[in-house]
């Protein structure tokens, strides 16, 4: 190649001035990783408070600003940012452009985060203390009924909106106008797939959040009734709107997810992904029925039997995109040649524990029976399996697989191994025994519980403790890995890994495919 | 319970935990009181049931492969990467099972939404952290009271042991009778609230300003508890439900007693009473109405302090006014509605004079009445 290199700037302008996509990634990785973290250490805050019944720990208002900042932490600030930093790293890479098609909005589109996050941490010490509605901020409790720190949390959701679709607005045009020659979209990677589907998703959805902050603003500070019953308003279009974006939310999170397990079982089985573009149109597929299913989170609210009907059908229809990715992924592994790296083993722990989740969700989308889940710990149980088994694993997974490539570097194998199996046991410890206490009554989001709800609720903490520890292995791998891992610099890292990515030096330099590549118009994709 | 302690519980619990499993710990649904209950119970199972079948195959199938098809077995990987016949086929027959499920669970639906010819109506009325239970008929004075949470702070700041039904008992529960379809007519004073009793698999949101309808018919007399379960601030985890349900018979010798209570209660109000009587009333009232939020001393919490506040100490007309008429924007709700003007007139009194509030004011059920009237 004739085009001479530079390397990065140095010290900190290097990180505050970049618009190397490499270094974005890098930037958004440690930084969902640092909320990954807080978020955690709010969790482990609800644990220890429901080890057993009776209030020891906190105060009720205060558990209440530890689940919701819990839930807006780790939905906004670690799966999200976590995503759209692999986005960063890969999709250039995947199809072969040497950058993200906007640059400089990238940089801005991270570097809003931490003062967003910032904000929505703040409110922690003010008076009145933080949030404590839920994630999912239902009116009035959220208009009427908040603290006054809900001004900051509105502004903060703001702020992560606009990150979220700048960032997507970027994924967009770089896989329409990036590709390397050859690269059509049926030979896209499905990770870019994924990503190119959930940017659209994002690009749709966030404005109908920002759009119900901002209506939550005027019924504060205006004078307006939109969610108000006494001037004419209704609290339940709150959640019409909210869950608008909501469902699709759910999809964001996990469609790139699938976008991960898709690269990392073909490579580990040694045998190509079946059935590629029913892959393209099953993620399709969801993507679309996630804008017409929304109220299935409201089957209480008292909608007419008809509306009760619609929801229930159209949300039943997302078990068959969804079951044809999971017959998919297993047709991938049968007579392949299997090996059990620990991004394979995150990448099977996803397979069985999402596909835990996806049943119960169909036992959730029955409206009949909803009426006895709703709102119940099983429903807890139920989004921590697609969430963390699901969106985390999977995240967990792709480092393991891209760090050598990223840093040249290999982690310790048996470190991993471990990570994986105490996450695996300590997420189920804690999780699974959620779905008993929720269909024996326990409602979500109390601070405190009946007596016959004592031991799973205290094998639950437990389990909890367990996985949280599991947390710190991994950043301790991580970082032993960058410091002092062993040096690998075969191009390809893993024998059955395919894709342009595994085509470029590893380390990856500092700037890859300034020219682009030749893709081979018959080879198969990655 | 001391740190140490905990682990000592931790330990014995992990220990025990087969066993416990086994003897008290509800894993299931409970298929409850009511038809629509154990329609709803059968439901679930059978959805259950063919998503462990469909889960035990799929992962039937991936743990053959697992253990099978191994690198470390020497096996060369077939190349095999689509197949459009399997696609469809396990496109159609996943859907064929949705199909299946959605039958039943359509007409189990339609019988929840059927909310005709009801025997009994009751309005039910989320507030902030209690329900209220309103017999509806054309008396003009119809039965209505408030059900509050009846476990004492004690019990859960962990000082006193904690009863067999911690945090699912009530001072007053709902009453019905069995074998009578009672219709709910629920809504919310504040916040949106959610009426649940799993036994009799009746939950809906009670939302301010909107009234929702459902309805139950229990088979069996007996007591059945549930809880609040959507958000509703900081005491959500406090506001049990809980329903007697007893024979036509007790229902109707309930409902005279109740009646006829109300009727004392109202010739009672231009009573003059003492202010033994009043502080001791006062404190009862005290600790179900207001100790959550002004603490058991009176010290403050989530509201202000009523030991020495200006309110509690200066003009009894602004104490009456804060109390009756609550504080717009704050938690400090309206308690007109809500106590009696003689439960008024006790709590204001106690209020005035304990704590180290030693006014020595006495405030009588006609003051409330009169202020009530402007």
């Amino acid at each position: 190649m004739g085009a001479h290199h530079h390397g990065p700037a140095r010290g900190i302008t290097r990180w505050l001035f970049t618009t190397n996509h490499k270094d974005i990634g890098t930037m958004y990785l440690w930084f969902s990783f640092a909320m990954f973290i807080l978020g955690g250490a709010f969790a482990m805050i609800i644990r220890a408070e429901l080890f057993q019944p009776g209030m020891q720990l906190v105060e009720p208002g205060f558990f209440n600003q530890m689940t919701t900042l819990h839930g807006l932490v780790m939905v906004f600030g670690a799966i999200m940012p976590s995503f759209v930093g692999l986005a960063n790293w890969l999709i250039p890479m995947m199809i072969g452009a040497p950058d993200m098609a906007l640059p400089r909005m990238n940089n801005w589109s991270f570097w809003i985060l931490p003062p967003g996050f910032l904000m929505l941490a703040s409110t922690l010490f003010m008076e009145g203390g933080a949030p404590a509605f839920g994630w999912t901020f239902y009116a009035p409790l959220s208009t009427t009924y908040a603290a006054p720190s809900v001004t900051f949390f509105i502004f903060a959701i703001h702020v992560l909106g606009m990150s979220s679709i700048m960032g997507s607005i970027n994924i967009i045009a770089t896989v329409m106008n990036m590709r390397a020659p050859g690269m059509s979209y049926m030979k896209l990677p499905l990770f870019v797939w994924t990503w190119l589907i959930t940017a659209f998703l994002l690009v749709a959805v966030m404005p109908v959040l920002a759009g119900a902050v901002t209506m939550m603003l005027m019924d504060i500070h205006f004078g307006t009734s939109f969610f108000s019953a006494a001037g004419g308003g209704d609290p339940v279009l709150f959640q019409h709107i909210f869950w608008f974006f909501g469902h699709p939310e759910v999809y964001i999170i996990i469609l790139p997810a699938f976008g991960v397990v898709s690269q990392i079982i073909p490579a580990f089985s040694r045998k190509p992904l079946f059935g590629y573009a029913s892959m393209v149109y099953a993620t399709a597929s969801i993507a679309f029925l996630s804008f017409i299913v929304w109220a299935h989170h409201m089957y209480t609210v008292g909608m007419p039997v008809a509306g009760e009907l619609y929801f229930m059908y159209a949300t039943m229809l997302i078990a068959v995109p969804t079951g044809v990715k999971v017959f998919n992924w297993i047709s991938t592994m049968w007579r392949g040649a299997l090996s059990f790296e620990t991004p394979m083993l995150f990448s099977i722990g996803f397979l069985v524990l999402f596909t835990i989740g996806g049943f119960t969700g169909l036992m959730l989308s029955i409206a009949p029976a909803d009426f006895q889940y709703h709102d119940t710990y099983f429903v807890v149980a139920h989004f921590h399996y697609v969430m963390v088994a699901g969106a985390v694993f999977s995240m967990t997974a792709a480092v393991y697989f891209w760090l050598p490539k990223w840093t040249g570097r290999m982690y310790n194998e048996t470190m991993g191994k471990l990570h994986f199996w105490v996450s695996f046991v300590g997420f189920n410890i804690t999780f699974f025994p959620q779905h008993f206490v929720g269909l024996a009554g326990m409602p979500r989001r109390v601070p405190d519980y009946a007596l016959q709800f004592a031991d799973f609720n205290m094998m639950s903490s437990i389990g909890a403790f367990v996985y949280g520890a599991s947390q710190i292995l991994f950043l301790y791998n991580v970082i032993a890995t960058i410091v002092a891992g062993e040096k690998v610099s075969d191009e390809k890292v893993w024998d059955g890994a395919e894709g342009l990515e595994w085509t470029v030096p590893t380390p990856a330099p500092y700037h890859t495919f300034e020219v682009p590549p030749k893709v081979d118009t018959a080879a198969a994709h990655g | 319970m001391s740190f140490k302690k905990s682990l000592f519980v931790a330990g014995a619990a992990m220990s025990s935990w087969p066993l416990l499993a086994l003897a008290q710990n509800q894993v299931n649904m409970s298929p409850g009181v009511t038809e629509i209950g154990a329609e709803i119970y059968d439901l679930h199972m059978l959805i259950l049931i063919i998503c462990v079948i469909i889960g035990l195959l799929v992962f039937g199938v991936m743990f053959y492969s697992i253990i099978y098809h191994r690198k470390s077995r020497g096996v060369v990987p077939a190349q095999f990467h689509e197949s459009t016949k399997v696609e469809i086929a396990w496109t159609a027959v996943p859907f064929l099972i949705l199909v299946g499920m959605a039958v039943p669970a359509t007409s189990t639906l339609l019988e929840v939404y059927d909310n005709d010819e009801a025997e009994l109506d009751i309005l039910i009325t989320g507030y902030q952290w209690k329900w209220r239970y309103e017999y509806l008929d054309d008396s003009g004075a119809p039965v209505a009271f408030f059900s509050n949470l009846s476990t004492s702070q004690e019990a859960i700041y962990n000082t006193e042991d904690k009863g067999q039904n911690y945090l699912l008992e009530v001072d007053e529960p709902l009453v019905i009778p069995v074998d009578t379809k009672v219709r709910f007519l629920i809504t919310a004073n504040d916040v949106i609230h959610s009426w649940w009793v799993p036994e009799m698999a009746v939950k809906r949101d009670a939302i301010p300003g909107f009234i929702n309808e459902a309805w139950s018919k229990v088979s069996e007399e007996g007591i059945y508890r549930g809880q609040c379960t959507e958000l509703c601030g900081a005491y959500h985890g406090f506001m049990p439900v809980v329903v007697h349900a007893v024979s036509q018979e007790e229902f109707d010798s309930w409902m005279a007693a109740k009646r006829a209570e109300k009727a004392t209660e109202l010739a009672s109000a231009s009573v003059e009473m003492s202010l033994d009587a009043l502080m001791s009333e006062g404190e009862a009232i005290y600790n179900t109405q207001c100790v959550a939020c002004h603490g058991a001393a009176g010290e403050g919490g989530v509201g202000k302090a009523i030991a020495g506040s200006a309110v509690a100490l200066g003009d009894i007309n602004t104490h009456l006014d804060v109390s009756i008429k609550g504080v717009a924007g704050t938690a400090m709700q309206a308690f007109g509605g809500q106590l009696s003007d003689t439960e008024m007139a006790a709590v204001i009194t106690y209020q005035r004079n304990a704590f180290g509030n030693n006014t020595g004011d006495v405030v009588q059920p006609a003051d409330v009445a009169s202020y009530k009237k402007g």
